[in-house]
């Protein structure tokens, strides 16, 4: 059987798209993954992932409303635009949320890697100019470091057994973020119910979350773990359905109605308003019933990279 | 960026004129050469729950909601690094403000205004520009300088002022007669909802 841990890792796509080398022993290593943090804050932001282009150019082949059409031709112009230019796709610099799979036998300390990954946020974030969008929530103050407490946030899973560490590093716009929703539903509300939340979630966020979108559903677990879920979902490669068949069928079906909704890109109408429906269930309780949505907007910006002992480092998305 | 069936959008000049903004229409693309301001959340707050009004005229100005990242040069100006369009409902209240007070012809954001917002453009002739969210890397090659910053305390949230050239495609989503394609798009997708829910089998 697959080990549950590594099931709670996010599926990450398998290309490899760069190599390098850290160093391996005490501080060199710290120092190594900070690198790698940094390179991978502007690397999502800069470099939108294969599944995505996929997305938009099979959004304008399917697209028959004519402003549509210019809309997804403005986003695929600012993909180019970016890979060109090197200037971010969008100003949106996000709030850093790290998934993190941390192999059982590669040696590290969580507590040192943790530090590690949001320095190379901050190194990214002076290195590169970028604006920093992080504040604290009372005073609203900015630290113009992209980094405060409790951001990055940190998401830790382990993977029975291997000797590598996998960095998935999601820099989570705002206006999709505003854009999600928790109902603690009852069982008796069923899955007629769930659907019926994600179709007035989708409606009611209209074109606020920079549609056509991902929309990550969490299904189960308690509250904080059915958002984390939705989370999660997000961060899988646009269109890859999950392995359970009954789940996959759902997410497929979701879309369709989604997508009938015509809200369109950017909610200006047309045939697409998500790009894909992406479902992560956990086991609940008997008298609960939780569904959580949480919203990606178009560009789907995520890096990862996998760290192995021996100090190789592979990127992708 | 037109398309080969698509006419090469209309330009326009900012700041406004009074019969320009009024007689764009809903369903309309334009570009904008000229100067465009961009400011945000706390940009507004200070504007109008503080009171401190800006010491620069905005009337007919195009106005942009933005917080861009930018770079300090050492000669004191800065220059873009990325400029781009936030969602606007977040600053939906101070429409009216800006529209009346200062007297701004053009509000450029993304996923649109409330109605109230909309009668608010209605009164002072005015309309709301839908850029594509998100697609900030051509929109910040078609920005030539930034000529002025009031505020520089709330960085990145200050008062920017932005030469432009070819700035868009800019979609006409309200104009002064009311319209509104958000809202015909949001009655559609209440019409729809009923096939969404069969596909959904409920």
């Amino acid at each position: 059987m697959d080990s549950l841990n590594q099931n709670h890792h996010p599926k990450m796509a398998a290309d490899v798209t760069a190599v390098t080398e850290i160093g391996t022993s005490g501080g060199a290593l710290y120092e190594g993954l900070a690198e790698v943090s940094a390179v991978l804050y502007k690397q999502a932001l800069t470099v939108l992932p294969p599944d995505v282009r996929s997305a938009i150019s099979r959004a304008d082949a399917h697209e028959s409303d004519r402003g549509a059409k210019i809309r997804l031709r403005v986003m695929a112009n600012a993909v180019e635009t970016s890979d060109r230019t090197g200037i971010i796709v969008c100003q949106d610099t996000g709030i850093p949320v790290y998934f993190l799979g941390i192999g059982t036998a590669f040696p590290v300390n969580g507590a040192l890697l943790e530090q590690a990954l949001a320095q190379g946020i901050e190194r990214a974030t002076q290195r590169y100019s970028l604006r920093s969008s992080i504040v604290h929530p009372l005073t609203r103050q900015n630290p113009q470091t992209n980094t405060g407490q409790g951001v990055p946030i940190y998401h830790v899973h382990f993977l029975d057994g291997v000797d590598w560490l996998d960095l998935l590093l999601v820099p989570k716009g705002s206006g999709s973020e505003n854009m999600s929703f928790l109902a603690m539903l009852t069982p008796a509300d069923g899955i007629a119910g769930v659907k019926r939340f994600v179709l007035e979630s989708v409606i009611g966020a209209g074109a606020k979350p920079c549609p056509p979108t991902i929309v990550g559903v969490g299904l189960g677990g308690t509250a904080d773990e059915c958002m984390a879920l939705a989370k999660r979902a997000i961060a899988r490669p646009v269109g890859e359905p999950h392995p359970d068949p009954d789940i996959a069928d759902l997410e497929q079906r979701l879309a369709e109605a989604l997508n009938a909704t015509e809200i369109g890109p950017q909610g200006l109408g047309g045939s697409t308003t998500a790009f894909a429906v992406h479902i992560e269930y956990a086991y609940t309780h008997i008298s609960m019933n939780p569904v959580a949505v949480n919203i990606q907007c178009w560009r789907g910006e995520r890096a990862r990279a996998r760290v192995h002992a021996s100090g190789r480092v592979e990127y992708g998305y | 960026m037109a398309t080969e069936d698509e006419p090469v959008a209309n330009h326009l000049t900012g700041p406004l004129d009074d019969a320009t903004a009024r007689a764009l229409r809903v369903g309309e693309v334009v570009s904008v050469d000229g100067v465009i301001w961009g400011l945000r959340d706390a940009t507004l707050i200070r504007i109008f729950d503080e009171g401190v009004i800006p010491p620069v005229d905005l009337t007919g100005a195009i106005l942009l909601h933005t917080a861009p990242s930018a770079r300090r040069r050492a000669d004191g100006h800065y220059e873009p690094v990325s400029v781009g369009t936030t969602t606007s409902m977040r600053m939906d209240r101070f429409t009216r403000g800006c529209v009346e007070t200062l007297g701004a012809r053009a509000i450029v954001g993304k996923g649109g205004l409330s109605h109230s917002s909309g009668e608010a453009l209605v009164a002072a002739g005015a309309v709301y520009l839908s850029i594509v969210g998100g697609a900030a890397s051509p929109e910040t090659l078609q920005i030539q300088s930034i000529e002025e910053v009031y505020f520089e305390d709330l960085q990145p949230e200050c008062l920017w002022k932005f030469r432009v050239r070819d700035f868009g495609p800019l979609f006409v989503t309200m104009d002064s007669q009311g319209q509104s394609a958000y809202e015909a798009v949001t009655q559609r997708a209440m019409e729809r909802r009923a096939r969404a829910e069969q596909i959904l089998g409920l």
